[in-house]
């Protein structure tokens, strides 16, 4: 073919749909707003329980991973995300979802080689980067309070 | 034995005939246009097995049984066996046919691999290497998934360029018979990268292989598109089939009125949420094994070009950057000789 790459980029384009953005910022607004209400409500309930503030944050992350994880092993948490895309991946749920996933896919290469070396293979970069950032702020905040 | 016509195309003049062809196909499949031409169904996914990488190998160990039982022949008839698949060291085939006692010929051409396999077990029976060979090929929406992309249960979206690999398998035995259908010419195809990178646009970076092959197959041999009732594409789906009707436009070929394409005819794109349609290399293999191949046979289509299209990326070569080469092979079959 006698087309260039950028030439066939732009043709390529052409006939590409894009993704319906719109719908799917909606989307991802309506089922991030669902599961951070599950999350306010679970807040509530142990707040009412008598546990402190700080222990009610707990108490929701785990609550919330435990949900996923669960809703990920009965093979519903995909078709949730399906409708909702971000608003399902990028809470804490989405995490959970990403380390349940992989264990479950490469359980069949044996407990260590499968399930343990790859749980993270989707996380690990997430947990790399989100660690090293927390470092890097960390350092800032010391020298600005030292400034 | 075969003459060079043209550039690049081969002419199988004894015309070997395909005497036995089957295909295996799973619940999504079946639930598509096609359900009832498959001969072979499973609803589980899994095969009965406990791995997809298993359950893979027991589609094209199925296939190639249901293959021979339906040409009233057994193993120890065929001389050798072509096959290939879409996982790392094509061992859904070489664990699938282990058992099968036949000399065995591992090809991989990723989603090209059913016309790359059919052009060479045509050949074989052509010179006269051996009087029967089979050409096996098979791909499986879960192993292909966990080695290309992502866990199944992980809720990543799909974009809309993205295609369905399809949970399939088709098998075709070749040898000489005065029954159609007749394999009459072969064109093996060149590697064209026009610098797709996406991954998730398989249809585009496939679309100039298939340009590029169809055109030096009609240039070889001197025809038109309008010879031929069918050109089928393996698996460009939407956006890969228009880009291929626009290349050839520039071209002077006019395609688009005979042109199908095996991804869009195994699945109903608006209810099946498959996005640009099917993929992977059981999708031109189990539509051509079953609808196409006994269309041709029956008489309903005369002049079939099969061009399987691959392609030959990995999950490196992609994370690496770099751009996704095309292949595409092409099969004349005809009703008569």
């Amino acid at each position: 073919m006698s087309l260039t790459p950028n030439e066939y980029e732009q043709l390529n384009k052409k006939y590409s749909p894009s993704s319906k953005t719109w719908k799917n910022c909606a989307m991802a607004f309506l089922v991030g707003g669902l599961i951070c209400t599950l999350g306010q409500a679970i807040m509530n309930i142990s707040s009412s329980l008598g546990l402190s503030v700080d222990e009610s944050g707990a108490a929701v992350s785990i609550s919330l991973i435990f949900i996923a994880a669960l809703l990920t092993g009965l093979n519903v948490f995909d078709n949730i995300a399906k409708v909702g895309g971000a608003g399902a991946l990028v809470p804490i749920t989405g995490f959970s979802n990403s380390i349940v996933a992989p264990a479950l896919e490469f359980k069949s290469e044996g407990y260590v080689l499968g399930l343990g070396a790859k749980m993270f293979v989707i996380a690990g970069p997430v947990l790399v980067y989100g660690i090293t950032v927390s470092v890097v702020y960390g350092i800032i905040l010391y020298l600005f309070h030292i400034v | 034995m075969p003459t060079r016509t043209g550039r690049y195309t081969l002419i199988l003049n004894s015309c070997p005939s395909v005497v036995g062809f089957a295909a295996v196909a799973s619940k999504k499949e079946a639930e598509g246009p096609l359900a009832r031409c498959f001969d072979i169904v499973n609803e589980d996914c899994t095969f009965g097995e406990s791995t997809w990488e298993k359950a893979e190998s027991r589609m094209q160990q199925v296939v190639v049984g249901k293959a021979l039982e339906k040409a009233q022949l057994s193993s120890t008839d065929l001389d050798y066996v072509f096959a290939g698949d879409l996982l790392n060291q094509c061992t859904g085939s070489a664990y699938g046919l282990r058992d099968l006692g036949v000399p065995f010929l591992g090809v991989y051409g990723a989603c090209s691999t059913m016309a790359e396999s059919l052009m060479l077990a045509s050949l074989f029976v052509e010179t006269g290497c051996a009087s029967r060979a089979a050409a096996v090929t098979s791909s499986h929406f879960c192993s292909a998934e966990k080695q290309y992309r992502y866990p199944l249960e992980y809720g990543g979206l799909r974009p809309p360029s993205s295609q369905w690999t399809v949970t399939g398998a088709g098998a075709a035995i070749v040898g000489q018979s005065d029954a159609a259908p007749y394999i009459r010419a072969v064109t093996a195809g060149r590697i064209e990268d026009l610098g797709i990178k996406d991954a998730n646009n398989m249809g585009a970076a496939m679309a100039p292989a298939a340009a590029s092959t169809i055109k030096q197959f009609l240039e070889d041999t001197q025809t038109q598109p309008s010879d031929y009732d069918l050109i089928l594409t393996g698996d460009l789906g939407q956006i890969g089939s228009d880009i291929l009707y626009d290349l050839l436009r520039r071209e002077n070929i006019e395609i688009a009125k005979n042109h199908s394409d095996c991804g869009l005819l195994i699945f109903d794109r608006e209810k099946q949420d498959v996005h640009a349609g099917g993929s992977g290399c059981g999708c031109s293999a189990s539509v051509l094994c079953s609808y196409i191949l006994s269309r041709i046979r029956d008489g309903e289509l005369k002049n079939v070009l099969f061009i399987a299209t691959g392609a030959l990326l990995s999950p490196t070569s992609v994370q690496q950057g770099q751009s996704i080469p095309g292949i595409a092979h092409l099969v004349h079959i005809s009703n008569t000789k």
